[in-house]
């Protein structure tokens, strides 16, 4: 499941700015540099894609459901039906600056292979994720004995989409194995807040309900 | 515009008069405007028949062409001047449609090779006075294209604001695309591929075959002798015909339903519904098709191989291009399966080209892209409504 319309939404995901855009895409377009070329692995209805539109951005997306290809499509943006898994190979090398994939590293069948696909297509790899680590889900776990299920993140382990959920910290230690350099990374509370950037890791991992990295090839 | 004329059935003079003198525009090349053709000949004198729907607004702009596939013709949205039936896109063109006439001008021409009125085998040739035959020189997907290149000249349109067809329609636009990529504002392949494959080669292989084996063909020459090669023509349409549905559409229709009859009648007679379904697709077929324009049409598919004019790779072909690509296929088409699609899709992406894509869920095979299909409609609507307000033509009028 590659699509952000599904129910996998966390609440700063849906924390919006007066504006009216997703606080999680703003995060995301300002690590992007005006008149980049972009491609949004599971891009939904491409609302963030369009957010990078206007500031300049020539925008590329992919996404699984066909609604969401339909409702991008609409709205003048250039959306091919496909998936991460499969698709990305496909993709030459260095076509893109930013290669994002926001809210779906969850959602993949192999997140390494997805990651260095992103960091050949793309000179930047942008990935945002739920936190698995935050404390509440620590909690429901300890507490319950079962696997966490939040309002927020409200499936069953046997049908949920997101198969492949990790941490801030989890995610860190992969950053070398796929031969990543974090540029920046940004931890969103539940309220869609930034944390504090001096804060340390550890804190981020416990108060970050969602994470934003920028990534570079480390090579 | 069409005079539509009522009778009762079309027969070979209606066919051969609308060969040379059709219900539709024609505009005429003369000596001076010779088509040249990849197979290193020039065709001249030569005529293309075509249809116009809508008005072109004072900027040219609004331009919208569209090319047929192999047993089509220009007769998108009216009737059809020898069988009298509906046009063969009206879900997908006229007012309030995805193509919306009342907001685009849409021009359909003949393609070269047919046989309604543009100029192929069926067409007298000047240096005999009689039909062409078999010495009408072979043609390609690319010289249809240079004609239609000719006749935009000779209408004073520049750049079409979107090229779309299905099939054979859809090489024609992915060739557009490639030889006139300032021409063209939006491409719409629909349900094709950059080459055709062994197995679309071959299937075309059985039909020619079919053609050349009735007696009636007379070597090409049966418009001249007075015969009509029917039964050879209807035999390729039938095998055709199979090839533009899928077993799911074919199960559905008629499953193993006996036709009029409630036991089988232990003959060789159409017991089965689709047994008369396809006859019946062939007999109709030929009241309206020439059989030597089948031939030269499926050959000018079955050349059609895009990377050849491009050192081996598509995505040379569209290099540098700034023309935005909508590429449509559907899931139970395995004439035109969706992997050939993707092929389309991978080669705009390496060119760094603006490129759509979304595959539907269909049932009803290749020829779903003239059928009613909901989401087909959304999305080359959806798709060309953007492309029209990027072109400056205003929003969508629904």
């Amino acid at each position: 499941m590659l699509s952000r319309l599904g129910r996998d939404l966390t609440m700063a995901e849906a924390a919006r700015t007066p504006g009216g855009a997703r606080v999680d895409h703003i995060v995301v377009a300002d690590m992007v540099d005006r008149g980049s070329r972009v491609l949004d692995v599971g891009c939904g209805d491409g609302e963030l894609l369009r957010l990078l539109e206007t500031r300049g951005v020539d925008g590329r997306g992919i996404e699984l459901s066909r609604e969401g290809v339909n409702e991008s499509v609409a709205k003048g943006l250039a959306v091919i039906q496909g998936d991460a898994d499969t698709d990305l190979a496909s993709y030459p090398d260095d076509a893109f600056d930013y290669v994002i994939l926001s809210q779906t590293l969850q959602a993949t069948r192999h997140p390494r292979i997805v990651l260095e696909h992103m960091l050949r297509i793309g000179r930047h790899a942008i990935v945002s994720f739920p936190n698995f680590g935050h404390w509440r889900i620590r909690i429901n776990l300890l507490l319950t004995g079962q696997m966490p299920r939040t309002d927020n993140l409200p499936d069953t382990w046997y049908d949920t989409p997101n198969i492949h959920f990790c941490t801030i910290k989890d995610f860190r230690q992969l950053c070398p194995v796929v031969g990543a350099k974090m540029e920046k990374a940004v931890a969103l509370n539940a309220w869609g807040k930034s944390l504090r950037l001096n804060a340390p890791w550890w804190f981020w991992n416990l108060f970050g309900e969602q994470a934003v990295f920028l990534l570079s090839r480390d090579r | 515009m069409v005079e539509t004329k009522l009778k009762a059935g079309p027969d070979l003079s209606d066919r051969m008069r609308e060969a040379e003198t059709p219900h539709s525009h024609v505009a005429q090349f003369g000596p001076e405007k010779p088509l040249k053709l990849d197979a290193g000949v020039e065709l001249s004198p030569f005529q293309i028949a075509y249809q116009t729907y809508g008005t072109l607004n004072p900027e040219r702009s609004n331009a919208v062409l569209i090319c047929h596939a192999l047993t089509g013709d220009q007769h998108v949205i009216n009737q059809h001047p020898v069988t009298g039936k509906g046009g063969w896109w009206e879900t997908m063109v006229g007012p309030g449609r995805p193509i919306d006439t009342e907001r685009y001008f849409v021009i359909c021409p003949n393609v070269v090779g047919a046989c309604m009125g543009t100029t192929g085998p069926a067409s007298l040739n000047p240096a005999t006075g009689a039909p062409w035959g078999l010495d009408f020189p072979v043609v390609t997907i690319r010289d249809m294209v240079r004609a239609q290149a000719m006749l935009l000249d000779h209408l004073g349109i520049g750049t079409l604001f979107a090229v779309a067809g299905g099939s054979m329609g859809g090489m024609q636009v992915l060739q557009w695309a490639a030889s006139y990529p300032e021409r063209v504002f939006a491409a719409l392949p629909i349900a094709c591929a950059t080459r055709h494959s062994a197995q679309n080669i071959a299937f075309h292989e059985v039909g020619r075959q079919a053609i050349m084996a009735d007696p009636e063909w007379r070597q090409g020459r049966y418009l001249i002798e007075g015969a009509n090669p029917r039964r050879g023509l209807a035999v390729a349409r039938m095998g055709a015909h199979i090839t533009y549905l899928s077993d799911a559409a074919l199960h559905r229709k008629f499953g193993r339903r006996f036709q009029d009859r409630d036991n089988p009648t232990f003959s060789f007679d159409a017991d089965f519904e689709v047994e008369s379904y396809l006859r019946h697709q062939g007999i109709t077929f030929v009241e309206r098709f020439d059989a030597n324009s089948y031939l030269y049409l499926t050959r000018a598919m079955d050349y059609f191989d895009l990377a050849g004019d491009y050192d081996g790779v598509v995505a040379n072909a569209f290099k540098g291009t700034r023309t935005r690509f909508c590429v449509v296929s559907f899931t139970s088409d395995w004439l035109f399966p969706t992997s050939e699609s993707r092929a389309i899709v991978h080669a705009l992406n390496a060119a760094g080209a603006r490129v759509s894509f979304a595959e539907i869920t269909t049932d009803k095979g290749h020829d779903a892209f003239l059928l009613d299909e909901p989401e087909l409609f959304a999305i080359v609507r959806g798709f060309l409504d953007a492309a029209g307000r990027a072109r400056g033509l205003g929003g969508s009028r629904i």
